[in-house]
């Protein structure tokens, strides 16, 4: 009724692409873990570097401070990251997959602790085929216990990023943190143990969208880990190095690749797969087989490169063309969106100012004859500070602003405000039924610092005709 | 992009499982390939048939005739309104219930400083008056839009517009909470049988000069004098100079506001007038319901606060 999962026991290997890895994995690590720990000065707000707080609806990361209504932000990252994505995978594959994603990389630091604990690749053979003993209930066990351990602390330092970090560790471990908090521990402690300690492959081919749509974005130019078959196989195929075969001449003229047929390259495989028989969905191009075979080939002594970085066109002899329409255009969606998104940031207001007119009833007429619009006026204080503020109206004549209650309005930091204003004004003096006009937002502090917002006044038609027409 | 189809079953992986039949051959030949699913899957699935069975234990479930399943260690207790503590089993019902009881206690703490403040102190303080303003604002869409309309506009000939600044029974605060509180008759008598037709003409002709119209010297000479005088006895209420009297409710009649005539949008002379005249043969009898028995105290503050600032008060 299933098939059962053939466990897969990677050997380990030394080479450039594993420093690349171990490299990222220890500078990614770092980041995560460390990260909610480190502080940060603020006028206002925590002093948490990164800390997104859900309950004061404010993310803070570093010196920038995200409010809700600043949320398309985030949609523009999003289209960046997706974008980059496209981009990179035209060029270089699953450069993500193998080098980044995070299944990638808690899966292989598990992978070290099982090394760790119970040896290399035949070691930990032996001991998954060999009986129940205590050996190997311990070892199995540790493995299991530190796989937890692992998992757990992913769940806390992500937790800590939804929190003030010193206060939320105490409170978890003396039971004190919001329901909201552990949960998310215990769910993300399931998660990791189960998708980097057992799933592993298998969220990659079963479950991960993104493994399958890839080779929509694959041509004959990316770059992709690829067996060179021509040089591996030659005319006669692959073969152990026997005596005879040993010299690469004497290889080359019996017809026998390149390509020893030690298996390195697929027992060191995370995914279970032989590179040789081509590129196949469930390789991540982690690039391992590169470094095994590299290995293997100093070793006899033939040239580097049998498994390298190649694309499909490059195997075939010809050239690889990466100035293409696809990526061009990719790239330049890149610089768009980044600079949108850089702009946004840099143009963003300290204060927000909105206008909505009250549309019932649009207008008034009040007892002296003059027309009575009213206005909800919303100012938004984004920054660490309190302003006191003044609003006025520019471009409409004859024009009585009513502020309502009072004259110098005071947003604290991070508070909105809404101020309900009346505009009064003579239909004498009008020509428009609908004249627009700018409200003015003047910091009393600072007087230069202002900021705007066009609005509409209307006067009702037949009310300018009466003071237009033949009886005045 | 030359993914191998074959490779996987050539592969490390599937070399040691061939494809595999059912077993089962129809019309000779035809047999059913038996392709596998993974086993994550249908634990997976076995979980989802565990997941279903603890929750038939825990929650509402099987109907049985006109009952059901309650359900075990799902009770949900609160403390209703009258202070007695409620036990029911788990049900959306009883969640909102629970729902209700703690938004109100939560609604109750600024309920309670508007109750202990006066409307001025609401007015000048923003939080406060922020919160009464969201407040009223659905107390007046609830009680009040369906005569004054959503914008407290009104409706000319029927309900005066509370969004300007005219205000039959006063518009200061006091004013305000004492009309939504008490309710208000307004009612002028009918001058049908009183005054001939051509009198009641030449009394709206002076009515519309009064609002510095257009009007015939004549005419609005002897509707003056039936205006201030016995005959027509107008004034009683309006006041000899038209402005009426807060107290009584009579309308002013110099400024630009007309709450039954519609003045303001006809466009002729006589059309205006006929507007007046209607009113003068029919009189006024209107009646703002009260609202004490229906509305708290705290509540009729609060609109009282709401109505005066959509005008912009008085």
């Amino acid at each position: 009724m299933e098939q059962t999962r053939i466990p897969i026991f990677p050997r380990s290997v030394k080479g450039t692409y594993r420093r690349i890895k171990s490299s990222i994995v220890l500078l990614a690590y770092s980041v995560y873990f460390i990260l909610p720990w480190l502080r940060w000065e603020r006028d206002t707000g925590p002093d948490q570097a990164v800390i997104f707080d859900i309950t004061a609806r404010r993310f803070d990361i570093f010196d920038l401070t995200i409010y809700a209504q600043d949320i398309f932000w985030l949609a523009l990252f999003l289209a960046f990251a997706a974008f980059f994505l496209f981009f990179i995978t035209g060029i270089a594959g699953r450069v993500f997959c193998g080098y980044f994603c995070f299944q990638t990389l808690w899966t292989d630091v598990f992978m070290h602790i099982e090394h760790w604990v119970q040896g290399e690749r035949p070691a930990r053979m032996k001991l998954a085929a060999s009986k129940w003993t205590a050996e190997k209930i311990f070892k199995i066990g540790l493995t299991h216990l530190l796989w937890l351990l692992v998992s757990f602390l992913t769940g806390l330092a992500f937790t800590l990023y939804w929190g003030n970090a010193p206060d939320l560790v105490v409170d978890i471990f003396t039971f004190n943190a919001p329901l909201a908090a552990g949960i998310t521990i215990l769910f993300l402690t399931a998660t990791t143990y189960v998708m980097a300690g057992i799933a592993r492959e298998q969220v990659c081919t079963y479950m991960c969208p993104y493994a399958r749509f890839q080779s929509a974005m694959f041509d004959k130019d990316t770059f992709i880990v690829a067996y060179d078959s021509i040089r591996g196989e030659s005319n006669k195929g692959r073969h152990k190095p026997s005596k005879e075969l040993i010299k690469r001449d004497k290889r080359q003229q019996q017809g026998y690749g390149d390509c020893i047929d030690c298996g390195y390259c697929v027992q060191v495989c995370p995914t279970g797969i032989d590179i040789r028989n081509g590129l196949q969905y469930q390789c991540i191009t982690c690039a391992l087989c590169i470094d095994a075979c590299d290995t293997i080939m100093d070793s006899v002594g033939y040239p580097k490169g049998l498994i390298r970085y190649s694309s499909e066109h490059e195997t075939e002899g010809e050239k690889t063309k990466i100035l293409k329409t696809k990526n061009i255009v990719y790239g330049l969606i890149l610089v768009l969106i980044a600079g949108v998104l850089v702009w946004g940031l840099s143009a963003r207001t300290e204060i927000e100012l909105n206008v909505r007119q009250i549309r019932q009833p649009l207008y008034v007429v009040l007892s002296n004859g003059t027309i009575q619009n009213r206005y909800d006026v919303k100012i938004n204080n984004k920054t660490d500070k309190s302003h006191t503020l003044s609003l006025a109206v520019k471009d409409l004549p004859g024009a009585e602003l009513d502020p309502g209650r009072s004259r110098s309005i005071t947003v604290s930091p991070g508070a909105s405000l809404t101020l309900h204003v009346y505009i009064k004004r003579n239909p004498d003096n009008v020509r428009q039924s609908n004249k627009d006009f700018e409200f003015v937002l003047t910091d009393l502090k600072n007087k230069q610092q202002q900021w705007q917002h066009d609005a509409s006044f209307y006067t009702p038609r037949d009310l300018i005709k009466t003071a237009t027409g033949s009886d005045r | 992009m030359s993914t191998d189809s074959n490779s996987k079953v050539q592969g490390s992986k599937g070399s040691k499982q061939a494809v595999q039949t059912t077993g089962h051959a129809w019309d000779g030949d035809i047999q059913e390939f038996n392709n596998p699913l993974p086993t994550w899957w249908v634990w997976a699935f076995y979980a989802t048939i565990v997941f279903a069975v603890i929750y038939w234990v825990l929650y509402p479930a099987w109907p049985i005739g006109r009952d059901y399943t309650k359900g075990v260690m799902n009770d949900i207790e609160y403390t209703d309104a009258s202070g007695k503590t409620v036990t029911r089993h788990w049900n959306t019902r009883s969640l909102l219930d629970k729902e209700m009881v703690q938004a109100k206690a939560e609604q109750k703490k600024y309920l309670d400083q508007l109750a202990a403040a006066s409307i001025e102190e609401i007015a000048k303080d923003d939080e406060k008056s922020n919160f009464a303003y969201s407040m009223a604002k659905v107390l007046f869409a609830d009680n009040c839009a369906a005569c004054h309309q959503p914008g407290g506009a009104g409706v000319v000939g029927s309900y005066p517009n509370l969004a300007d600044d005219d205000w039959l029974w006063g518009g200061s605060f006091k004013d305000i909470k004492t009309t939504i509180t008490n309710g208000r008759n307004g009612y002028m008598p009918s001058f049908k049988a009183a005054l001939s037709s051509e009198k009641i003409d030449d009394v709206a002709e002076y009515v519309l000069s009064l609002s510095k119209h257009k009007t015939d010297a004549a005419k609005t000479a002897r509707g003056k004098a039936i205006f201030n005088g016995q005959e027509g006895g107008c004034y009683y209420c309006h006041t000899k100079a038209g402005t009426g009297m807060v107290s009584m409710g009579s309308a002013n009649l110099t400024d630009s506001i007309w709450t039954l005539a519609d003045v303001p949008s006809a466009d002729t002379l006589e059309a205006k007038k006929a507007a007046v005249k209607q009113v003068i043969m029919n009189g006024v009898n209107r009646k703002m319901p009260v609202w004490k028995e229906r509305l708290t105290d705290t509540q009729i503050k609060i609109l009282a606060f709401y109505v005066h600032q959509l005008g912009g008060g008085k």
